[in-house]
C-alpha cells in the first residue's frame, strides 16, 4: 500500500529515457517555448542593483553530520549564479536553508538586506524566493493551469469571505491569475496542455511546468534545483537557453547543476561546494581552471561530465 | 484530590493492571502500523473474539471453580484458547480485508474503510450469533452455552480474591498478580522474539524499508501475516486478563477498549513496541488517578485529554515511532 | 457499478453540453421533483416500514453532514473521525439556548450553534492540525468521544443522560395544504385526506423539515461550490496533493487546513441544530462515535472530493437500511460487509471526482491512439 510513489518515479524515468537526441523538449513541434512573451513583472525587474541574497557563514548540522560548514556567498540582482559540486556536496541542503525548509544551526541568510530568521516557508516565498525540486513535485492531480494558478495565488489574498461573496477582489485576482498563468504557460510552450493533468504530461513538460509554477509567484529570486536532470545534452542546452531568457526578462536565477560543462555556458558566476564547504567562487573561466575544483570533480565523481 | 492521595498505591497498581491490558492490545496496533502504516481498526474485534473463545471453552469443560493447580490449569487453557482464537481471527482479517487492497496499492484511507467495515462485520456477527440457530429453532439450547448474543457473557471461572502482600498501604490481590505477571511474560517474550529471532528481524526489516527488505529476500507477505498473528495473540491474552479484571465480555466490548489501546500506542509513539507498553501503562495509571480526582464518569475524558496534550508537546509520541530501529 | 457511474457521468456530460436556458429549466425541474418526493411517494423508492418523509429528512440531513465532512476529508485531505462531536455540539447548543437554559428562538439559535461549532473547530484544530495525518484521526476520534462523555456527565448544563426536550421548532407559516399521492400499482391517486400543511413544523409531519433541510443543502452546496472554485479550493487541493510543495509555493497550508476544519465543523453544527429542532428531544445516545464512522463512510463511499457523490452516498446509506427494514437486525452486519466490498472492489468510491475520471479517460485515449486505432 505504500509503493505508489516508487511506481510513479520509475515511470518518470522510463519516460525520460525514451527521449533521444533530436527530440525537442516536448513531442509537440508547435509547443516550443515562446521566449518572446513578456513575463516580466515590475516589482521584480525594478530592483536596485547589488546584493540580493547573502548567505552568511551558514552551518547546518544534523545530529553528528555537518551538512553545511560555514558557507558564505551572495547573489547579485539580475545575474545567474551557478551552484555546483559533486553529489552530496550540500547544494540542495543549501537551497533548503534559503527557502526555510531547514533552520541553519548558525549563521544566517539575508534577502534584500533582511535576515530570513524564523520565517515560515510560505512567508519566504511571498518575500520573493521561489524554487523547483530535484525530483519533480507538481500537484499531480491538478491541471497544468491549476498548478500555475496555485503559484500565482502566492501574491493573492482572497480568503473565505471574498470567495463566498464573490467580492470584486475575487474576480480581479482570478483574472490576474489567469492572465499570468497563460502568459507563463505560453512562454514555456505549455499553452496547449493547460487543461491536462500534471501527471499526464511528458517528463520534459513537467520540468518546465515546475518552472512556470515557481515564476507565477513573482519571485525576485528563482532557484532551480537541477532543472535538467534526466535530460540528454541537446535538451539540456535548450533548457539553458530558456533559463537565460528568463534572466533576460529581469529575473535573478540561482541554478543548481551537477554538470559543470553545462553551467559554464549559462552562468555569470559560479559557487562550488564540496562536502558542505565552499571550495571556490568566481566567473566560469576562473572555476574551470581552479585546481581544487578539478580535483573535486575528478577525484570524487565520475559521472560529472 | 484526597481520594487520590489516600489511595495512591491502590490506584497505581490497579492502574498498572489495566495498563497492561491496554499495552497488550496496543502492541497489535503498533506492530501492524509499523509494518503496513495502517490503523487496524478491527483489532478491537480480534480482542473480543479471543475473550469469547475463552469463555466458551471454559464453559464447555466445566471450569467454574477450582483451587491451586486446577485454577492454574484452567487459566492456561483460557490463555491458550483466547490467543489461538485471536490469532486466527487476525489472520483471517488480514486475508479478507487487507490483502486484496495491498495487491491493488490502495491508498491508506481506503484500507481504513475496509478496516471499519471488517470491524462492524465481526462485532455484529458476534452480536447475531444466535440467528443461524434460530432458523432451526435451537436458539434456546444455545443460550446455555454461549449466552444471549446482545448481552454480556460472564467469565465462568470464579477465582477467589486473595490478598497476598502489601505494597505500602495497598494489599495486592492474586488477580492483580496474575494479570501483571502474565502481561510481563508476554511482553518479554514478544520483545525477545522481535529483537532476536530471524522472523523478528524480518519484521524490523520490513518496518524500516519494505523495498530493501524485499530485495534482501524477506518475504513481505509472510512477515505481514506474522505481525497479525503476533498482535492477535497479544490481544487474546489481553482478553483473558480483561475477563479476570472485569468478569464479563460483550459483543461490543472491543470498541472503546480498542480506541483506548490505540490511544496508548499513539501515546508511546506508534510503530514502537516499547512505546506501546509505556503508553499502555501510563494510560492505565493516569486514568485511575484522573478518576480519583474528577470522579469515575470522567475516566475516559482524562484518557483522551492526556493524548491530545502529549501530542501537542511530542508530536511523535513519547518514545518516537520506529519499529525498525527500536528493538521491541 | 461501473455502468451506474458511467451513466451518472454521462448524464453530467449531457447536462453540461446543454444551452444555458435548458440547463436552468432542467435544474429547476429536478429540484422541484426532489422537493416533491414525499408528496409524490414514488413506488419502489418509498419506504413502507417507516415514514417516508422522516426518512427523506434524514437523507437530506446526512447529505448536509456529508457535504461538510467532504470539505474536511475530500478537499483538504484531513481524516476527521470525530465529526459527530461537532454535530452534537450544534444540537446541544440549540437545546441549551432554546429550551434547557433559555428561550431563544430557533432562528437565532442556529447561527449561534454554527458560531460555537466553528469556534470549537478552531480550538481543536489549532493544536492538532500540526501533527501528522494518522494522529489527527485518533485525536478527532477522542474528541468525539469526549464531547459525548461531557454531555452525559455535565448534568447541570445538558441534562445528562436524560437529555433535553421541548426544543423549539422553526416558526410556522400555515398557508395551504398539499395533498399526497397514493399509488395503486403504477396508478397514482390524489389522497385529499392526507395533506401536508405548507409550511407547518410539527411532530406529526416530517415533510416541512425535509423541505427545510433540502433548502439548506442547496444553499450549502452553492457556497461549497463557490469555495472550491476559488483560491481557497485550489489551496486545499494543493495542500492535499503535496503539503511541503504547497507551502513552498506560498500556500499558508496550516491556515487553510484550519479553515477547512472549522468550516466543516460549522456545517456539522448546522446539521446538528437541524437534527435537534426536528427531534425536539435529544440525549447523548444520539451522538455515539459510530455515527462518526458512518459519516466518514459516506464521504469515502461517495468518492471523496465529489459533492454529488457524497450526497448520493449519504442518501443511499440512510435510505437503504430504512427501506430494507425487514433485515433489521442484520443491517449493521450488511453495512460492514458492503464497506469492505466497496473498499476492495471500488476504492475510488461510487462517483469519484470528475478529475480522476477525466484523467483516466485521457489515459485510455492515449492508449487507443498508441494502438493506432483511433476512434471516438
Amino acid at each position: 500500500m505504500s509503493d505508489t510513489k516508487a511506481g510513479a518515479s520509475s515511470a518518470d524515468e522510463t519516460r525520460g529515457a525514451r527521449v533521444d537526441d533530436d527530440t525537442p523538449l516536448s513531442p509537440d513541434e508547435d509547443a516550443r517555448p515562446d521566449t518572446s512573451v513578456d513575463i516580466s513583472v515590475d516589482a521584480v525587474t525594478d530592483l536596485p542593483k547589488g546584493k540580493m541574497l547573502e548567505v552568511d557563514d551558514v552551518t547546518l548540522r544534523f545530529g553528528g553530520v555537518t551538512a553545511l560548514d560555514g558557507v558564505s556567498f551572495h547573489i547579485n540582482t539580475g545575474e545567474i549564479l551557478g551552484l555546483i559540486g559533486p553529489n552530496g556536496a550540500g547544494k540542495t541542503t543549501c537551497f533548503n536553508v534559503m527557502t526555510g525548509v531547514y533552520q541553519p544551526t548558525s549563521g544566517d541568510v539575508k534577502f534584500m538586506g533582511e535576515a530570513l530568521g524564523k520565517r515560515k516557508k510560505f512567508q519566504i516565498t511571498k518575500l520573493g524566493i521561489a524554487r523547483t525540486f530535484q525530483n519533480i513535485r507538481l500537484f499531480h492531480n491538478m491541471t497544468a493551469l491549476e498548478n500555475v494558478l496555485v503559484g500565482a495565488d502566492a501574491h493573492h489574498s482572497t480568503g473565505m469571505g471574498s470567495a463566498l461573496l464573490r467580492l470584486p477582489k475575487h474576480h480581479s485576482e482570478e483574472r490576474e491569475g489567469m492572465d499570468r498563468a497563460y502568459e507563463l504557460l505560453k512562454f514555456m510552450g505549455l499553452e496547449k496542455r493547460a487543461d491536462e493533468l500534471a501527471r499526464n504530461l511528458p517528463y520534459g513538460d513537467q520540468r518546465r511546468l515546475e518552472i512556470a509554477r515557481a515564476l507565477a509567484t513573482n519571485p525576485k529570486l528563482l532557484c532551480l534545483d537541477e532543472p535538467a536532470a534526466g535530460f540528454n545534452p541537446a535538451e539540456k542546452a535548450r533548457l539553458m537557453e530558456l533559463i537565460r531568457s528568463i534572466r533576460d526578462q529581469g529575473y535573478t536565477v540561482l541554478l543548481i547543476e551537477h554538470d559543470m560543462k553545462l553551467v559554464m555556458g549559462v552562468t555569470d558566476r559560479i559557487v562550488v561546494l564540496e562536502f558542505g564547504k565552499k571550495i571556490a567562487e568566481g566567473v566560469p573561466a576562473e572555476i574551470q581552471d581552479n585546481p581544487a575544483v578539478i580535483a573535486a570533480y575528478l577525484g570524487v565523481d565520475e559521472d560529472a561530465s | 484530590m484526597d481520594l487520590l492521595l489516600n489511595n495512591f498505591w491502590e490506584l497505581t497498581i490497579t492502574g498498572l493492571a489495566y495498563g497492561a491490558i491496554y499495552a497488550l492490545i496496543a502492541l497489535g496496533y503498533t506492530l501492524v502500523y509499523g509494518v503496513l502504516r495502517l490503523i487496524n481498526f478491527a483489532h478491537s474485534e480480534v480482542f473480543m473474539y479471543g475473550g469469547f473463545a475463552a469463555v466458551w471453552v471454559l464453559t464447555a469443560i466445566g471450569a467454574t471453580k477450582a483451587t491451586g493447580l486446577g485454577t492454574a490449569g484452567f487459566l492456561v487453557v483460557a490463555f491458550a484458547t483466547a490467543m489461538a482464537m485471536s490469532a486466527l481471527v487476525a489472520l483471517v482479517l488480514e486475508f479478507v480485508a487487507y490483502r486484496p487492497l495491498r495487491k491493488r496499492n490502495s491508498p491508506p484511507l481506503i484500507a481504513l474503510i475496509s478496516a471499519i467495515g471488517a470491524s462492524y462485520t465481526l462485532s455484529e456477527a458476534m452480536g447475531l450469533r444466535d440467528k443461524p440457530f434460530k432458523w432451526f429453532g435451537k436458539d434456546q439450547d444455545l443460550v446455555r452455552y454461549v449466552g444471549r448474543p446482545r448481552e454480556a457473557s460472564p467469565f465462568p471461572l470464579n477465582i477467589e480474591v486473595k490478598r497476598l502482600f502489601y505494597v505500602f498501604d495497598y494489599h495486592v490481590s492474586n488477580i492483580d498478580l496474575i494479570v501483571l505477571g502474565a502481561a510481563i511474560i508476554m511482553m518479554i517474550g514478544l520483545d525477545q522474539f522481535v529483537s532476536r529471532s530471524r522472523l523478528g528481524r524480518g519484521i524490523r526489516a520490513v518496518a524500516q524499508d519494505p523495498e530493501s527488505a524485499a530485495l534482501m529476500g524477506v518475504n513481505r507477505d509472510r512477515v505481514i501475516r506474522l505481525t497479525f498473528v503476533l498482535g492477535g495473540a497479544m490481544a487474546g491474552a489481553a482478553a483473558v486478563m480483561y475477563l479476570l479484571k472485569v468478569g464479563q465480555i460483550r459483543y461490543n466490548s472491543g470498541f472503546i477498549l480498542g480506541v483506548k489501546a490505540f490511544t496508548a500506542a499513539v501515546l508511546g509513539g506508534i510503530g514502537n513496541l516499547r512505546g506501546a507498553l509505556l503508553g499502555g501503562f501510563i494510560l492505565g495509571v493516569a486514568e485511575n488517578y484522573g478518576q480519583a480526582v474528577f470522579g469515575g464518569e470522567w475516566k475516559d475524558v482524562v484518557a483522551f485529554t492526556l493524548l491530545v496534550v502529549i501530542l501537542l508537546f511530542r508530536p511523535t509520541g513519547l518514545l518516537g515511532e520506529s519499529l525498525g530501529k527500536a528493538r521491541a | 457499478m461501473n455502468a451506474v457511474r458511467n451513466f451518472l457521468h454521462g448524464v453530467g456530460d449531457r447536462f453540461r453540453a446543454l444551452p444555458r436556458w435548458a440547463k436552468i429549466v432542467l435544474a429547476i425541474a429536478a429540484a422541484v421533483f426532489v422537493y416533491l418526493l414525499p408528496i409524490i411517494n414514488p413506488p419502489l423508492i418509498t419506504t413502507t416500514d417507516s415514514d417516508f418523509g422522516a426518512v427523506l429528512f434524514l437523507c437530506a440531513l446526512y447529505a448536509l453532514v456529508a457535504i461538510g465532512l467532504n470539505i474536511v476529508i475530500g478537499y483538504a485531505g484531513l481524516l476527521d473521525l470525530g465529526y459527530i462531536g461537532f454535530f452534537a455540539i450544534g444540537a446541544f447548543t440549540v437545546g441549551i439556548l432554546g429550551s434547557a437554559h433559555g428561550n431563544i428562538p430557533l432562528l437565532l439559535c442556529i447561527p449561534i450553534a454554527m458560531a460555537v461549532t466553528l469556534f470549537s473547530g478552531i480550538v481543536l484544530g489549532a493544536p492538532t492540525l500540526r501533527v501528522r495525518g494518522d494522529y489527527l484521526a485518533i485525536v478527532t476520534l477522542g474528541f468525539g468521544e469526549i464531547v459525548r462523555l461531557v454531555l452525559v456527565n455535565a448534568d447541570g448544563l445538558t441534562g445528562g443522560s436524560r437529555g433535553i426536550s421541548n426544543i423549539p421548532t422553526p416558526p410556522s407559516l400555515d398557508l395551504f395544504g398539499v395533498p399526497h399521492l397514493v399509488w395503486d400499482g403504477f396508478v397514482a391517486k390524489v389522497d385529499l385526506s392526507n395533506q401536508t400543511r405548507f409550511i407547518q413544523f410539527s411532530v406529526t409531519d416530517s415533510i416541512p423539515y425535509y423541505w427545510l433541510a433540502l433548502t439548506l443543502v442547496f444553499i450549502v452546496l452553492f457556497l461549497d461550490w463557490r469555495m472550491q472554485n476559488s483560491r481557497v479550493g485550489r489551496a486545499w487541493e494543493a495542500t492535499r496533493e503535496d503539503e511541503d510543495a504547497a507551502e513552498l509555493m506560498g500556500v499558508p497550508t496550516f491556515r487553510f487546513k484550519l479553515l477547512a476544519f472549522a468550516t466543516g465543523a460549522a456545517i456539522g453544527g448546522l446539521s446538528g441544530a437541524l437534527f435537534a429542532t426536528k427531534q425536539q428531544f435529544i440525549n447523548p445516545d444520539n451522538f455515539t462515535i459510530l455515527y462518526s464512522v458512518l459519516f466518514v463512510a459516506m464521504v469515502v463511499v461517495g468518492g471523496q472530493g465529489n459533492r454529488w457523490g457524497v450526497i448520493l452516498a449519504a442518501a443511499l446509506l440512510t435510505w437503504a437500511p430504512e427501506k430494507f427494514r425487514f433485515l433489521s437486525d442484520a443491517r449493521f452486519l450488511l453495512f460492514g460487509l458492503v464497506l469492505m466490498a466497496l473498499a476492495i472492489f471500488r476504492p475510488q468510491g461510487l462517483l469519484p471526482p470528475r478529475r480522476s475520471v477525466r484523467a483516466k479517460r485521457a489515459d485510455e485515449e492515449t492508449e487507443v491512439l498508441e494502438e493506432g486505432a483511433a476512434h471516438v
